[in-house]
């Protein structure tokens, strides 16, 4: 997708975060990423290196947890979890969902020193 | 280069943009609540160290959303109407919205993105509307922030129907909010039946799909119903009309689409 873009907006978020004077370094910062969010998680930890650089999370780990993909059912009308975009329903196997959660890109929170 | 906010290598064509806003003391206001050293506030997490937790809980585009937030209540207040198209490259978007405004009667705004040239406003002009090129340079998308300048070109008077041409691209311009009522998807039927599954998000986001260039069907061997059911399958609720630019089918109906939803949208504002 374009991961460059999105490692500079949370490098803005974390640099902001990480002001205060009595913070040295940023050393892990966790993502919530949706199944459906279009984050290609190798793209966004590479761009994750160079991106960070010079800032006081240069070097930090970066984790990504995924949050499930949900969608709503048009056949059984039940909203269900499935793990691909194109996953048939796993209840009633009809072919029309459509998703309502999934899409999340969160900066969850960041250990500091 | 900074593509989330606009500042750097993206530039409006015809304005200088010479970074007078920084990032540290921006005009705009940011979006999302950013919680400071509550690491005590009831969060535990194994492993990690509790008092140097810093919760932040904000969005990773929050900065964009906030400006375009910002737009579509600048949009609203104006009495404008507003659609984000989106597609491929070469799928005849700007043909289409050549042929789209000199059919409609109101008074229309363009913004056109693209990563160079400003060919696409010229070819708006043309047909006498105000067009506005916004080139990215090296973003794959627009931004809130790009079009809010962009915005700043335009006298928006009551009943503006505002399109929003975004970079020919099916995977970015789906994430990025720019403040638009309406995300239109444009396809065209040589682009194969399998696009929708291929790019879901895109049609996923957009409420309603054009099916652009049918006068080729003949020529192209392809199923038109079945583009339909695809885009069924990644979107229940998305509308489908068949137009072409080239021989006018179709573009009363989504002339008309425009109509009764900046219809919709004035009087579901003027209820508020």
């Amino acid at each position: 997708m374009h991961e460059m873009s999105l490692c500079e907006g949370i490098r803005r978020i974390v640099d902001q975060a990480a002001a205060a004077p009595d913070i040295n370094r940023v050393y892990k910062v966790r993502l919530e990423i949706g199944r459906f969010a279009g984050v290609e998680k190798e793209a966004l930890s590479f761009a994750w290196q160079v991106v960070m650089r010079g800032s006081k999370a240069e070097g930090a780990d970066l984790e990504m947890i995924d949050l499930p993909g949900k969608a709503t059912c048009f056949d059984c009308v039940k909203t269900v979890e499935i793990s691909d975009r194109l996953d048939p329903c796993p209840d009633c196997g009809g072919g029309r969902l459509l998703p309502e959660g999934g899409d999340e890109m969160r900066i969850k929170d960041m250990e500091v020193q | 280069m900074c593509t989330v906010c606009g500042c750097g290598d993206g530039k409006v064509e015809g304005h200088d943009h010479h970074h007078h806003h920084h990032h540290g003391d921006h005009h705009h206001h940011h979006g999302g609540d950013m919680h400071y050293g509550q690491g005590a506030a009831g969060v535990s997490v194994p492993g990690m160290s509790q008092d140097r937790l810093i919760e932040i809980e904000t969005g990773i585009l929050s900065q964009n959303d906030a400006y375009a937030a910002a737009n579509r209540k600048r949009l609203a207040d104006a009495g404008c109407y507003t659609v984000n198209l989106v597609s491929s490259p070469g799928s005849g978007k700007t043909t289409l919205l050549c042929a789209t405004i000199r059919s409609m009667d109101g008074p229309v705004a363009v913004i056109e993105g693209d990563q160079q040239t400003t060919n696409d406003a010229d070819r708006i002009r043309e047909t006498g509307a105000p067009a506005v090129q916004v080139n990215t340079g090296k973003g794959c998308h627009l931004d809130g922030h790009m079009v809010g300048h962009a915005l700043d070109h335009f006298a928006l008077e009551d009943g503006t129907t505002v399109f929003i041409e975004n970079v020919g691209n099916l995977v970015c311009p789906a994430a990025f909010d720019l403040g638009e009522d309406a995300k239109v998807a444009i396809l065209s039927v040589t682009e194969g039946e399998d696009k929708p599954l291929k790019y879901p998000d895109m049609f996923t986001a957009s409420r309603l799909a054009l099916l652009n260039k049918v006068d080729l069907a003949p020529y192209c061997d392809v199923d038109l119903d079945l583009y339909e059911a695809n885009l069924k399958r990644v979107n229940p609720l998305i509308e489908v009309i068949r137009i072409s630019a080239k021989t006018g089918e179709g573009l009363n109906r989504w002339i008309a689409w425009l109509n009764a939803e900046a219809r919709a949208k004035s009087i579901k504002q003027a209820a508020e």
